[in-house]
This record gives C-alpha cells, structure tokens and sequence, in this order.
C-alpha cells in the first residue's frame, strides 16, 4: 500500500503511458510471486519437518507399531520404548494450565478491555507483554525455587486435607507433579491470553456497545452478552495459542514435572510430557533406537498438537452456529 | 564513501586470509562433565602456542562419540568409554581406530537431607542399591542405620532423587550400582539415561541438589565437583575393602590408581568399586577420544602436543577446579600408546 501511494503522485506527469502501466504490473506480479513464495515456505517447512520426523523415526516405527503409543514402559538400556505416560503428561499438564489460565486470561482481558481507564489498560498492557517475553527457563528456575515448595508446604496439603477423597489429590506431596507444571504453564500462557484477548475485545466495534446500552443493558450486560460473544473467534484464538505453547514447552515443564515417566489419577503424582523428554535425553542418547524413539515423539507430539487444534477449530465452529441460532431467537 | 567501504573490504579480506593461514584450528565436541577443565587447558595452552586454537564444545558424550564418528569434529570427548559395537562402527567408517585418553577423574557422590540429621552418614553398596531399587523406603532400615549407630534415623518415606538427563555422572552411578547388585545389573543395567524403578528426576545437578535441599527425607547423588563447590554435605561410601570412605580429590585419584594395574591397552575401564583401601568407590575416568590415524600431518602434532602437555603440566591446573589428577602410572601408560598415533 505504501508503494502505491508513493509512486503514484510521483509517476502523475505521465499518466497514461504504457510503460508505467506496464511496471506497476510487473511489480505486482514480483510481489504477488514473492509473498507467495513466503507463504508456500511456511506448508514447505511444514512438510519438510513431518518427512524428517518419518524417516528419522523408520526404525522405531518399524520395531514397536502401535504399541509405541500403547505400552508404558521406556527403557535406553534394554531397548523398551512406550510413548504413553509422556502422551499422558503433556495432555494432563496441558489441560491443567488451560483450567486455570482461561477463566484468569479471559477474566483480565475483559476488565482491561472494557471497565478499566485506558490509562491503567495501556500501563498493564506494557507489563503483560513484557511478561509474555520471558524466557521460559526463568519461569522454570521460579518454579523450582518459589512454586514447588510452596506447593509441597502448603497448596498440596491443603487440596489433600480438603480434597482429599478425589483420586485427583491422592499419594505424597513431592511439590513437583502435574499440578504443579500446570501452574507453572499458567502462569506462562496467562500473558498470551490476555494480550490477544484484549486486542480482540477493543476492536469490537463502538455501534454494538450502545446499541446494548440503548436497549437499557448495564455496563456489564453489554460486555458479556454483547461485546463478549461477539470477539468470541478471536479469544478462542488467543487460547489456541496459549494450548499451543503449553503443549510444546519444554524448559519450565522439565524443570518441575519430577520427570517420572508415570500414568497416574493423582495431580500431586510426578509424570513427564513429550518435550521433556526429548530435551533431556536426546543429546546423550547412545543406541540408534533411542535416538528414533525419541525423533517419534517429536512425531506424536506433531500429531498430537494438530488432533488439539483440529478439535478447537471444530469447538469453534459448533459454538459459533449455536451462537447465531440463539441470536436468531 | 563507497571507496572507503571498498578499502576496508580488502583489508579484511587480506587479514583473514593471513590471518587463517597463520592459526590452526582444532575442534572437539562431546562431554559436559570436564568442560570447565577443558577450556581452562584450551586456554592455558593457547597462550603458550599462540597460533593454535581448540575449540571444544560440551553437547553431551553421546553427541561427542557421534560427531567423531560422522568426522565433523578432530577428537571427541566421553565420560563412558565407546562400546565395542561404537568401536566397530567408527573402524568401519574410516578404515582405522580410534583411542581412548582419560584426562581426568570425576566421581559421584551421596547427597541427602534428613531433618534433624546433620551426621555425615555411611552408606553400604546394598543400602544405595536397595534406596534406588525402592526395595528400602524408610531411612530407620536396619540396612541404613547399622552403619550409623548413634544416628537418630526418622521412619520416613526416602525421596530418591535422580538426573533426568542423559549425563555421565548417571552413567558412573549406575555402572557403580551394576557391580554392586545383580539385580540393579538385570533389572535396570548402566547408562547416560535408564528406566528408574523410583524416584523424581531432576535436571543437572543444581536442580537434583535443589530438589534434594528443599525436599524433607530426599535422597540422590550429584558430581563431586558440584558438592565441593556448593559446600554440600555427602555421605562416605563403603568400598571393596570394607572401609568407609569420604570422596574427595586424593581418594578419587587413589581409586584410579587402585585400577591401574588391571588397566587395559585401550584405557577402556571403569573404575567404580575399585581396590584399594583408601579408594572411593563411585569414581570415573573422562577420556579424549582421538583418531588413531591423521590425513592433516599438523593437525595431528597439534593434538598429540596438547594431550602431552596435558598429561604433564596440564594436570597441575585440575586440583584448583576440584577435578581429581590422574596418577603416575596413568600418565606413563598413556605417554606410551600416544606413540601410536599416526
């Protein structure tokens, strides 16, 4: 767009002539050939990265099938390798983060967006993203030396006195576990979710806030029956995201999951996901199997990550119709 | 101003190319463990020969053993010595060997934090064995407290805390753990990682030390190096002369000295429950893995230059980084089949 009007003005006195019609097209083609090339790179890596996970893996592929994903057993030495309670841990560890980090994100975002001065929304903002740049393995040192011993001292067992009859709060409070990766990915992904939130929110147009009002809805009846559903698309994005980032971290996760590779009910028990794993033993990892092994969890995890975000997209599309349909009524 | 820019291209140009033709530059990948010595030797001995460089960088010994493998790197360097299947795919690769050096010796110790215990307590090889088995649970087992007599143990639950990276103090610990229990052997075995029957693992040792710290009744094993620099309390450890000792610098280099006699030509030998009186059972050599054959006939003077240098005044810098000195009949031996370099 800068182009245009830049050339434009310049190109004025000779209007109308062929060569300049001419080269404004020629540089349209270059372009529309450049940004498609830039665009085509992105499926090209893409592709590119599923083929080098296929052949990286054949071996293993080869060895164990299906029960890569059905047996629980990972072994360097005797050459056992099962990718199910890192499957496990990445989704439970996942799951638990987006449990806490939605209602908080989503929660921020709307009061920043809507009930708070611009002044204060604006300094906040400079903080949440500065918060989003933070190197995971901060969040991770914060987690080992904050997190978990105040999980171990006093959050677990409190959740074990009150909540203690669920299997979900059962066994030894170690203060590393799911939970406690939960937390640490919350406080991560949190910053995520109230950035684009709260980008998504303030561009709702102005027409739709007071027609609410008109209609003689409160402040807040319009923001969460009018303003809300209305960027519904954009937040489910901003925790598409955040899922995204919960699912693939490695640093912080490795650093306060007990790296135990167990499939337990219990929130408080240790376990390891998918990136932890790979980080940790693929730089000394002697046999060839151990190496594939460990390039097929990259590949499950790939997987992984497109099944969740399939599943979104569909969450997306269903609330989206009920949405209208109730609108309609 | 654009002949300014084009001045100054040329002389960089003119004083890279004399710049690369008057250095020689070396490059090495592998362990993490002896790095802080390596670089303190790389640079030591840059400064003694001006136009030779080695680069070295710690990316793990399984990353090391490979890249000199694939021949991307001059030398590589493990904490585990290659197996015979490495060995074989190396001389397959390239038509000829490749040699072991030990540089250094490492070891691992003991850590555990018991409230109310502040006793450096002994541990027998059943009871480290049984502790990281999950066959011991509580820390008043009769198999830890007969060595402690007069040590007040809790009944609690032990934590055991292991690295959950790949790294060569897992490899000493459970290499020590497979001579010591059969059943450590079939079960579990010895390796950079394993399938831990118990416990929570923790990555590198200031996170398995942090853990063990804020964890009540922890118990897990970090680099000695690591405990002497943080001033962390470590138990002794009953060696195969049934006396209990205290891993230090002199016990470490006393256990590789114990195994000395029964060294190998091709230095490939683990030193944990070594004889010898004084010597501490959980130790290990680190080794320089270099070809046995160079095509570059200055770049292989370069390296047999260091690793004699290294051999001689090279190991009076180690005790200052809390690394163990390798004795004098390692140093003999070594002198000897570096001769064999071609």
């Amino acid at each position: 767009m800068a182009t245009t009007s830049a050339t434009v003005p310049g190109a004025g006195p000779l209007a109308g002539s062929r060569s300049f019609l001419s080269r404004l097209r020629e540089g349209d083609e270059i372009a529309r050939v450049i940004t498609f090339l830039f665009a085509a790179s992105v499926v090209l890596v893409t592709v590119l990265l599923v083929f080098e996970l296929w052949q990286g893996s054949a071996l293993a592929r080869h060895r164990f099938g299906f029960n890569f994903f059905r047996t629980s057993v990972w072994d360097p030495i005797f050459e056992q390798f099962g990718a199910l309670p890192f499957i496990y841990g990445t989704i439970v560890t996942a799951g638990v983060s987006l449990v806490i980090a939605v209602p908080l994100g989503i929660g921020a975002a709307i009061f920043l967006a809507e009930l708070a001065p611009a002044r204060v929304s604006d300094t906040l903002e400079f903080f949440i993203d500065l918060l989003a740049a933070v190197p995971s393995v901060i969040y991770g040192v914060l987690g080992i030396f904050i997190v978990v011993p105040l999980m171990r001292q006093y959050i677990q067992p409190a959740l074990k006195h009150s909540l203690g009859f669920l299997p979900l709060f059962q066994g030894p409070a170690y203060g590393v576990g799911f939970l406690t990766a939960g937390l640490v990915l919350a406080i991560m992904v949190i910053p995520y979710i109230i950035s684009v939130s709260r980008e998504v929110l303030l561009s709702v147009p102005r027409d739709q806030r007071e027609a609410a009002l008109s209609l003689g809805a409160t402040r807040w009846e319009s923001t969460w029956k009018v303003v809300v559903p209305f960027a519904r698309a954009g937040i489910f994005g901003s925790i598409f995201l955040a899922l995204a980032r919960a699912l693939g971290e490695t640093m912080a996760v490795t650093m306060v999951i007990g790296n135990n590779p167990t499939i337990s009910a219990s929130l408080l028990s240790p376990g390891y996901s998918i990136a932890a794993v790979i980080a940790n033993e693929f730089t000394e990892a002697t046999g060839e199997l151990h190496t594939q092994s460990l390039i097929e969890l990259g590949l499950v995890l790939f997987i992984l990550t497109f099944i969740l975000n399939g599943f979104a997209r569909l969450l997306i599309v269903a609330t989206s119709q009920r949405g209208s349909g109730m609108g309609n009524a | 101003m654009k002949r300014i820019a084009g001045v100054l291209l040329v002389i960089l140009a003119v004083a890279g190319v004399l710049w690369a033709d008057s250095a020689l530059s070396i490059n090495g990948a592998g362990a993490t463990f002896p790095y802080p010595m390596y670089s303190k030797w790389f640079d030591e001995y840059h400064k003694k020969n001006a136009n030779l460089q080695i680069n070295y960088q710690p990316i793990g010994s399984g990353g090391g053993i490979k890249q000199v493998t694939e021949g991307t790197v001059d030398f590589g360097a493990t904490d585990g010595p290659m197996n015979d299947e490495q060995l074989k795919a190396y001389q397959d690769k390239h038509g000829f060997g490749i040699l072991h050096f030990p540089t250094v010796l490492g070891a691992a110790v003991p850590a555990y934090n018991i409230p109310g215990v502040t006793a450096e307590l002994n541990f027998t090889p059943e009871a480290i064995a049984g502790i990281f088995l999950g066959k011991i649970t509580k820390w008043n087992d009769p198999a830890i407290s007969g060595p402690n007599k007069g040590v007040a143990l809790p009944g609690d639950d032990i934590v055991v805390v292991h690295r959950s990276e790949g790294s060569g103090t897992t490899y000493i610990w459970t290499d020590y753990l497979s001579k010591v229990s059969d059943e450590w052997k079939t079960k579990v075995g010895k390796g950079a990682s394993v399938n831990w029957p118990v416990g929570l693992g923790a990555k590198g040792n200031e996170a398995v030390a942090g853990t063990i710290k804020n964890t009540p009744n922890a118990f897990g094993y970090v680099e000695l190096i690591y405990a002497i620099q943080n001033n962390m309390p470590y138990g002794r450890v009953k060696n195969s002369s049934g006396a209990f000792v205290k891993a230090d610098l002199a016990s470490v280099t006393a256990a590789a000295a114990g195994a000395a006699k029964n060294m190998p030509d091709d230095f490939r030998v683990s030193i944990t429950d070594a004889p010898g009186k004084t010597a501490y059972p959980i130790s290990s050599f680190t080794w320089l893995l270099v070809p046995a054959k160079f095509s570059d006939a200055t770049k292989r003077d370069a390296i047999m230059g260091f690793v004699k240098w290294m051999l001689a005044d090279g190991q009076n810098y180690t005790e200052a980084l809390s690394y163990a000195k390798l004795p004098k009949e390692v140093v003999a031996k070594e002198l000897k089949a570096l001769n064999s370099v071609q």
